[in-house]
C-alpha cells in the first residue's frame, strides 16, 4: 500500500470548507499543549481570548480597527500577487498614503471647506500610495528590476520619511513634546460607527466585492488572470503586458494607501507614531490566506484581527508573558498554512495489486 | 536477429499504473544480443513509461526483469547504468556551457578524484571512431548543433560501457541526412554486439533502423513483428486501431490575392545575434508556404516578427497591402493574423486557465462574449461547447483546466481558437509536433480546409514527408536565410535536405 499526493483536478467545496475548521482544530491543540507547558489553563485561556476578540463591544470595535487596514492592504497585495509581481511593500504604501492625507487634512483647510477636506485627504491617501506602487512597477517593466527589492527598501524609505515629518517640520509645537502633527480639524475627521471603528469598514466590504467582480466578470480581470498565469501567453494573446501589470499594481498601492488615510482620518486623527505597525506585512498573509480571492479577504483580515485583539487580552487577563499572544498567532497560521495543501491536493491511497509470481516491487 | 536462449532485456508482465491511467497493463518485451526495437504507439501509449521503468525512473507495479537471464531490480537510473543500460532522452540532458569531455565524465562516479583528462579524451576518440560518431571533444555544447550533441549523448552512454541503448523519438530533430548517418551508427553498434530500443511513432524510422518491431496501444502490445515482414500502413493501422489517411484529399491551389509580404526583413534573435536575415516572400490566399528548416533556423524569430511579437530591424511587413511592420501584436491580431505558436503549454494555451477561458481569449474583447467592460461567462461556456463539439476536443468539460488535456486536444484547442479568429493569415509553427497520427491528420485536415476557405497559411514543419504533403509551395530556412522557394510538386527531399543542411545545388551530398 502507498500514500500518493495528487493535484486535484478541480476543486472540492467539501476541501475547501472542512479544511480550514479541522485546520483551526489542529491549531488549537497545539496551542493547548504550549499553554499547558506555561501552566496555564487551556480552556480558559480560549475562552478569554474570544471574549476579548468579540465579548463586548469595545473589544468588538478594536477588532474591526485592526480588521479595516488589514482588509484594504489583503485586497492590495492579492492583486499584485494575481499577476505574480510581488509586492511586499504594502507597509510602505500605507504609510504614504497616510502622510499624504496627514498633509491634505493639516495644510488643505482653506483649499477644501467643509467635508471635502476629508473626501480630498482620503483621496490624497490614496493616490500616495498609488505613486507609491508606481515606482516600483515602472522599474520593473521598463528596467526588468526586481519587484521584491524595490518594494521592501521602499517601505524603509516610507516610515522614515514619515518620521522626518512628525519629528520635523509637523510636529506640534504645543504637542508637550510628544513626537506628532497637531490634531486635524474635525472636518477631516472620518466618523466612527462603534468605538474607535470607522466606516471605512464599509469601504473595505464594498471593494472587496467590487474587485471580485473586476477579476472575474471583466475583460480586465481576464486580462490579469492570463498576464499572471503567464506573460508570454498574455502577449501572445495581443495584451498589453507592461502597460496591465502597471495598472494593476498602481491599484495595489491605492488600496494601501488608502488604508493609510483612514488610519490618520479614522483613528489618530494626527500623523503620529503607530502609523506603521506592520498590516501591510500581515497583509501578505492576508493575501495568501484568501488564496488570492479578494471575497475571502474580509474574512481572514477579521480572524487575524481578533487573534491579534485577543492575544492582547490574553496576555493582560491570563498573566502570561507578553510575547504568549504573537506565539499563538503563529501557532494558528501554522496548521491553517499547512491545510491549505490539502484544498489542492488530496491524498489517495494505492493498493498494490498482487500478480501471481510477481514478487512486490516496491519493497525496498 | 534470431532467437537466442537468454535474451539481453526480458520484460514480464510489465504493469504500471498512473492516476487513471493504466499506463502498461502486462507488458512483454524481449530485446536480443546485437538486436533494434522498434517500440512504435501513439502519444500515452505507454512507450516512455516502459522505457522509464527499464531505465530506472519509474518502478514497476508488478512485474518482472531480467537482463541476461537474470533477475534484477533497478531502483534508479544508476542501477540500470550498472545493468548496462542508457538512455538518449528526447530533450538533452547536456550542460550547455560545458565541452563534450566534460559532458562525458559528468556524473561518473569511477572518475578519479584528480580527473585524468587525457585518457578520458584519448578513450573518447577511439569511442568515435569506432562507432563514426564524429565529435571535437573540447567544443562547448552550445556551439554544437543538434545532430552533434546528439552524437555526444550516445557517445555518453558508450562511455559508460552501455549496450542496451534506448533512443526517445532520435530523429525528431534531425535533417534525412543527419538521420541516414544516424542509421549507420546504430548499424556499428550492433555489429558490435550492442542493442537498442527506438522509441518512436514514425513509420520511415521504424523500417530505416529496426530488425523488429513491437507496437503498443492503451498500454498492451497490440502486435509484435520482424520489420522486413510487415508495411507501414499495417503498422499504423494497429498502431492507431483503424486505417489512417497516410494522403490527405487536397484539391489543387487556387492561389488569390497576396495577403502577407515580407521585404528584406531582418531581426535578432534572443542573444541579440541575427537571426533574419534579407527574408523576402509572399504568400497568397488559398495557398499553403510550408516552412522547411532544422529547429533554430529562424523560424521561431520568423513567426514572431510576423504576428508582431517581435520587432524587425530592417524590412517591411504587409498585410493584406497595408505597412504593418513593427505593429503591436494587437493590431496584427486586427487584421485576422491567426499563430499556432511553437510552444503550445506555455504560450499557446493557459494551464491554469479553463478550456472554455482559453477558447475565449482571442474574443472575450467583444460581443457577444463581453459587454462593455464585462465578459458574459455563461456566453463564453456556449462557445466553448460549440467549439469542443465542432473539433472534437476530448474534455471532461469545458471548464476543466486545460492542463489536464492530452497534448493532441491541447494543440485541438488552440487551433479551434486561431481558426475562428482567422481571416487573412494562419501561421502554424509545428502544429503537429508531438502529436500521435490520429491528431496529426486532424491538423493536417484543418490546415488544407484553411487554405480552401481562402486563408494564406503559412506552415512550419521539420518534417519534410509532411511539409511536402500538405504544403503548396516549401521555403527553405537556413541560419536564417531563405535558400530557396519551391512549388511542391518540382522539388525532391533530398534537395530539400541538402538546402536544410546550408548545402547548395553545386555542393555534392
Amino acid at each position: 500500500m502507498r500514500f500518493l499526493f495528487e493535484k486535484r483536478k478541480s476543486t472540492s467545496v467539501p476541501a475547501l470548507i472542512l479544511v480550514p475548521i479541522v485546520s483551526f482544530l489542529v491549531s488549537l491543540v497545539l496551542t493547548a499543549v504550549l499553554l499547558g507547558v506555561f501552566g496555564a489553563n487551556p480552556f480558559r485561556t480560549f475562552a478569554a481570548m474570544a471574549v476579548g476578540a468579540f465579548g463586548s463591544s469595545h473589544g468588538f470595535a478594536e477588532t474591526l480597527v485592526k480588521a479595516i487596514p488589514l482588509m484594504l492592504t489583503g485586497l492590495g497585495v492579492a492583486i499584485a500577487f494575481k499577476i505574480k509581481f510581488w509586492n511586499i511593500g504594502a507597509e510602505g504604501q500605507l504609510t504614504m498614503g497616510g502622510v499624504a492625507a496627514a498633509g491634505v487634512a493639516l495644510f488643505g483647510e482653506r483649499l477644501f471647506p467643509g467635508h471635502s477636506l476629508l473626501f480630498c485627504a482620503l483621496l490624497g491617501g490614496l493616490v500616495a500610495g498609488a505613486l507609491w506602487a508606481g515606482i516600483p512597477a515602472l522599474f520593473k517593466t521598463s528596467l526588468k528590476v526586481d519587484e521584491t527589492l524595490v518594494t521592501l527598501m521602499m517601505n524603509y524609505i516610507a516610515i522614515l520619511y514619515s518620521e522626518f515629518l512628525y519629528y520635523g517640520p509637523w510636529r506640534d509645537p504645543k504637542g508637550y513634546g510628544f513626537p506628532g502633527s497637531r490634531m486635524f480639524s474635525a472636518d477631516a475627521w472620518l466618523p466612527r460607527i462603534m468605538g474607535r471603528a470607522h466606516a471605512g469598514i464599509w469601504v473595505a466590504l464594498a471593494l472587496a466585492i467590487l474587485l471580485w467582480i473586476v477579476l472575474k466578470r471583466t475583460r480586465w480581470g481576464f486580462e490579469l488572470q492570463i498576464i499572471g498565469a503567464s506573460q508570454k501567453a498574455a502577449r501572445y494573446q495581443g495584451i498589453a503586458v507592461e502597460r496591465n501589470v502597471v495598472l494593476a499594481v498602481v491599484l495595489s498601492g491605492a488600496l494601501c494607501g488608502l488604508a493609510g488615510a483612514f488610519e490618520v482620518t479614522g483613528i489618530s486623527h494626527r500623523l503620529q507614531q503607530g502609523l506603521s505597525i506592520g498590516y501591510g506585512y500581515t497583509a501578505i498573509i492576508v493575501a495568501w490566506m484568501s488564496q488570492l480571492n479578494p471575497l475571502a479577504v474580509p474574512f481572514v483580515a477579521l480572524a487575524l484581527a481578533a487573534l491579534a485583539v485577543g492575544g492582547d487580552q490574553v496576555q493582560m487577563m491570563m498573566g502570561l508573558p507578553a510575547s504568549m499572544g504573537v506565539v499563538m498567532q503563529g501557532l494558528i497560521l501554522f496548521p491553517m498554512l499547512a491545510g491549505s495543501l490539502f484544498t489542492e491536493y488530496r491524498l489517495n491511497v494505492v493498493r498494490t495489486e498482487q500478480k501471481a509470481a510477481c514478487p512486490d516491487p516496491v519493497k525496498e | 536477429m534470431k532467437n537466442t536462449p537468454t535474451p539481453k532485456v526480458d520484460m514480464r508482465n510489465i504493469s504500471k499504473s498512473f492516476p487513471g491511467v493504466l499506463a502498461n497493463d502486462c507488458v512483454d518485451l524481449k530485446l536480443n544480443k546485437g538486436e533494434v526495437l522498434a517500440l512504435l504507439g501513439e502519444n500515452g501509449a505507454g512507450k516512455s513509461t516502459l522505457m522509464n521503468i527499464l531505465c530506472g525512473l519509474y518502478r514497476p507495479d508488478s512485474g518482472e526483469i531480467y537482463i541476461d537471464g537474470r533477475q534484477v531490480e533497478i531502483r534508479s537510473p544508476r542501477d540500470a547504468q550498472k545493468y548496462g543500460i542508457g538512455m538518449v532522452h528526447q530533450h538533452f540532458k547536456l550542460v550547455d556551457s560545458m565541452n563534450v569531455l566534460e559532458n562525458i565524465i559528468l556524473g561518473l562516479h569511477n572518475e578519479p578524484f584528480f580527473l585524468d583528462l587525457k585518457r578520458v579524451r584519448n578513450r573518447l576518440v577511439g569511442l568515435a571512431t569506432q562507432y563514426h560518431l564524429d565529435v571535437d571533444p573540447d567544443a562547448s555544447i552550445w556551439q554544437l548543433s543538434v545532430g552533434e550533441q546528439q552524437r555526444v549523448e550516445i557517445l555518453k552512454l558508450l562511455y559508460r560501457n552501455a549496450d542496451i541503448l534506448i533512443l526517445d523519438e532520435p530523429t525528431a530533430v534531425l535533417t534525412p541526412q543527419e538521420s541516414h548517418e544516424l542509421s549507420r551508427v546504430v548499424h556499428v553498434m550492433k555489429q558490435e554486439g550492442k542493442s537498442a530500443i527506438f522509441i518512436t511513432h514514425k513509420m520511415e524510422e521504424v523500417m530505416e533502423f529496426s530488425d523488429r518491431v513491437m507496437v503498443l496501444r492503451k498500454g498492451k502490445v497490440v502486435a509484435e513483428a520482424s520489420t522486413v515482414e510487415t508495411t507501414p500502413r499495417e503498422l499504423a493501422r494497429m498502431m492507431v486501431g483503424r486505417d489512417v489517411l497516410f494522403h490527405i484529399e487536397k484539391k489543387t491551389a487556387n492561389p488569390g490575392k497576396v495577403v502577407l509580404e515580407l521585404t528584406h526583413v531582418e531581426a535578432l534573435g534572443d542573444r541579440g545575434l541575427p537571426a533574419l536575415k534579407d527574408i523576402s516572400f509572399q504568400l497568397r490566399a488559398g495557398e499553403i508556404l510550408g516552412i522547411a528548416g532544422v529547429a533554430g533556423n529562424g523560424q521561431k524569430e520568423l513567426a514572431e516578427v510576423i504576428t508582431g511579437l517581435r520587432r524587425s530591424t530592417k524590412g517591411k511587413l504587409q498585410i493584406s497591402g497595408e505597412d504593418m511592420t513593427n505593429r503591436s501584436p494587437r493590431e496584427i491580431i486586427r487584421r485576422g493574423v491567426a499563430h499556432i505558436p511553437q510552444d503550445r503549454t506555455s504560450v499557446g494555451a493557459v494551464g491554469d486557465l479553463s478550456v472554455a477561458s482559453n477558447l475565449a481569449m482571442k474574443r472575450y474583447r467583444s460581443k457577444p462574449l463581453a459587454a462593455g467592460f464585462f465578459l458574459l461567462p455563461k456566453r463564453m461556456l456556449d462557445l466553448a461547447r460549440i467549439l469542443i463539439e465542432k473539433f472534437r476536443i476530448s474534455t471532461p468539460s469545458p471548464k476543466t483546466q486545460i492542463k489536464f488535456l492530452s497534448g493532441g486536444n491541447i494543440q485541438k484547442t488552440i487551433l479551434a481558437r486561431e481558426i475562428e479568429a482567422a481571416k487573412s493569415v494562419m501561421v502554424a509553427v509545428y502544429p503537429s509536433r508531438g502529436l500521435d497520427v490520429g491528431a496529426t491528420e486532424t491538423v493536417h485536415r484543418l490546415l488544407v480546409s484553411q487554405r480552401d476557405a481562402g486563408l494564406g497559411v503559412l506552415f512550419f514543419s521539420e518534417d519534410l514527408d509532411e511539409l511536402l504533403q500538405i504544403s503548396d509551395r516549401v521555403a527553405v530556412l537556413f541560419e536564417g536565410r531563405i535558400m530557396g522557394i519551391f512549388d511542391t510538386n518540382a522539388v525532391t527531399i533530398d534537395r530539400l535536405g541538402m538546402l536544410m543542411a546550408g548545402m547548395t545545388e553545386e555542393a555534392d551530398a
